[in-house]
């Protein structure tokens, strides 16, 4: 019987269109594991045997101090460090069950699965629809998609971050010359046409003032739940307003990994609490 | 003025530290000779510094100076042929350049005009897509060293002497179109728009790879997180982003084109002739033409310079000499708006940011 209805509902998620960007999706446990992750700049070690596993569908927060890795580690998942001369990594990170530093893997669809959102908005110097059309485009085929499609996907993509009720009428304006809270969203924004797995969010607040914060901060929570988030914050008190879980790191290693509830209010390892109270960071 | 008696205190400071110091010179002498040389130091310091500030301005105003003084001698050289024998309408709209005629002397010069226009649109059409090329891979699509080795090897190109690049043209290219395209003679529009087209790829290349580097990082990260590929990049983002720069690049190619000589004087055929008719294909790039450098370059040596009669009007050969200057004239103007132009786009892309 109760096979039957698993067996039931795990047809009724292949079959129905609406819950493969539902909650309720059928993914692993795991959208994230790193083993033995090493990261070299050159000759310094940026990251030190990280091992974690961030679960699907929550948000997870990274937090520690300046220049401890949480940034590093987050441009792991989508192998953006690769940008930069000089980076060597060791290791296996699997993104939904598969080694994303494979060889075959191409990190065009790598990409397309993970978003990744900087510290400070960047929107494209395209129109506010260009920029959110920008990622369906560059991954379709040429003239695959009509108008229609276009547009719908692109309000879409707008509503999902409340933002397409303010920018419905300047479509055509530049995304530059939008405030940074709303440039922030339009950032977001982009990512969602292109169905991700994962958002990585590499400090989306740091630019914002305070309203600008809780705007972004009640998008995230909105959005938990349809996407695994991952999140690098400077703000302790924004890991605990918004995420699920929390994993402290220090000097390129993983102190520690827990819910954020748990995190905060007994912290199992000594650095972790020190630098809760603020002693240090 | 504060600075200055900041520098004194400080050699006072010095002296009482050097007065600590055994020498032979007694106690008494020290103070007043010390004060002495304070004072000569300062006085020395102040010239010396005001010095260097005229001479810094000097260097500084010359370039000006230089561009009003030329401007003014090509001016006042053309002045008597404005004033006299100048009527705008033949000028700019006839072909007829017969400056030298025993009879009946004309100085049109809409031959070399479009001579000028359509090597120029042949040297853009050669050098342009060559150069963005090279821009865009030295930019985005090479390596560290690659880059270098290029960088050298373009600005190479640059240092190639112009008479160089003729007697390339002379020697090479004419047998080359002569034998490919079955044209009489090979000195003509495409010969030359070949040679000048290459002569400004270095300058297009330099300036299309600044325009490109100069596109903020931001904007590569955040297509290439979008998961986009390095062409859908380049043609996405980095080119729309870049586009003034490169427009400002190709103006000065064009620039460079206009103003070139002697490659040109070695490679056009040299002959008053207007290579556009209403026949197919409209453009005849195998024909020979002349530029308005090249009608400069080649005839002023046997234009006499004379002096006004006693009236105040010039006998009728002076004019032939004061046409060239008024030629001059009009290429400063061209190049002129030409660089103001880029410059106002390169300007209009900095105040952007």
């Amino acid at each position: 019987m109760i096979r039957a209805t698993s067996l039931l509902m795990t047809m009724y998620m292949v079959f129905s269109d609406d819950t493969v960007m539902g909650s309720n999706r059928n993914r692993p446990k795991y959208a994230i594991e790193t083993s033995n992750l090493n990261l070299w700049y050159g000759d310094f070690q940026a990251l030190l045997s990280v091992c974690s596993k961030i679960k699907a569908g929550i948000i997870t927060a990274l937090i520690g101090p300046s220049g401890c890795g949480k940034t590093t580690l987050l441009r792991c998942f989508n192998r953006m460090n690769e940008r930069f001369e000089g980076v060597r990594v060791e290791g296996s990170v699997e993104i939904l069950g598969s080694n994303i530093y494979d060889p075959e893997v191409s990190v065009v669809e790598l990409r397309k699965k993970v978003g990744m959102v900087f510290q400070r908005p960047n929107p494209l110097p395209l129109s506010i629809h260009d920029n959110v059309a920008f990622g369906i485009k560059v991954h379709s085929p040429r003239r695959s998609l009509n108008k229609y499609e276009i547009d719908t996907a692109v309000q879409k993509a707008l509503q999902e971050v409340f933002l397409f009720d303010s920018v419905k009428d300047k479509l055509r304006r530049k995304g530059t010359e939008l405030q940074l809270e709303q440039q922030q969203k339009l950032c977001i924004a982009r990512l969602l046409p292109l169905k991700p797995e994962l958002l990585l969010m590499d400090e989306p607040c740091s630019a914002l003032d305070a309203a600008g914060t809780e705007a972004v901060e009640e998008l995230l929570l909105s959005l938990r739940g349809q996407y695994t988030i991952v999140i690098v914050t400077h703000n302790m008190a924004q890991a605990r307003r918004i995420s699920d879980e929390c994993i402290y790191m220090l000097n390129g290693e993983l102190i520690e990994h827990g819910e954020t509830a748990n995190l905060f209010l007994n912290p199992k390892d000594k650095r972790t609490e020190e630098y809760i109270e603020g002693r240090y960071g | 003025m504060q600075q200055i008696e900041k520098h004194s205190l400080t050699d006072k400071l010095q002296d009482t530290s050097s007065g600590t110091r055994p020498g032979p010179a007694s106690g008494v002498s020290r103070g007043t000779l010390g004060a002495f040389l304070t004072h000569i130091r300062r006085i020395r310091r102040v010239v010396s510094e005001r010095t260097i500030v005229c001479l810094i301005y000097i260097c500084g105003v010359s370039a000006v100076i230089f561009v009003f003084g030329i401007f003014f001698f090509v001016f006042r050289e053309g002045a008597p042929f404005l004033e006299h024998g100048f009527k705008a309408k033949e000028f700019f709209l006839s072909p007829d350049w017969y400056p030298t005629s025993a009879t009946n002397k004309r100085y049109g010069i809409l031959a070399q005009l479009v001579g000028t226009g359509s090597v120029t649109l042949v040297a853009m059409l050669v050098a342009v897509p060559f150069s963005l090329g090279t821009g865009i891979f030295i930019a985005e699509f090479c390596g560290k060293k690659t880059r270098e080795i290029m960088k050298i090897l373009v600005e190479l190109l640059a240092a190639i002497p112009s008479v160089v690049w003729g007697f390339i043209g002379l020697m090479v290219m004419n047998p080359l179109i002569i034998k490919l395209t079955g044209a009489p003679i090979g000195l003509n529009v495409l010969n030359a728009g070949i040679i000048v087209g290459l002569m400004s790829v270095p300058i297009i290349v330099t300036i299309a790879e600044d325009a490109i580097r100069a596109v903020p990082d931001t904007y590569i990260e955040a297509a290439e997180a979008l998961g986009a590929t390095r062409w859908q990049l380049v043609r996405k983002v980095i080119l729309p982003a870049a586009k003034s720069g490169l427009l400002a690049a190709v103006l000065l190619g064009v620039g460079r084109a206009v103003g070139e000589t002697m490659a040109v004087l070695m490679c056009t055929g040299h002959s008053i002739n207007i290579p556009f008719d209403a026949k197919v294909p409209f453009f005849h790039v195998l024909e020979s033409v002349r530029t308005l450098t090249a009608t400069i370059a080649a005839e002023m040596g046997e234009a006499p310079r004379l002096e006004a009669n006693a009236d105040g009007t010039y006998p009728t050969e002076a004019l032939h000499y004061q046409a060239l200057f008024v030629i001059g004239i009009v290429l400063f103007a061209i190049t002129f708006v030409i660089n103001i132009t880029a410059d106002m786009i390169v300007k209009g892309i900095r105040r952007k940011k």
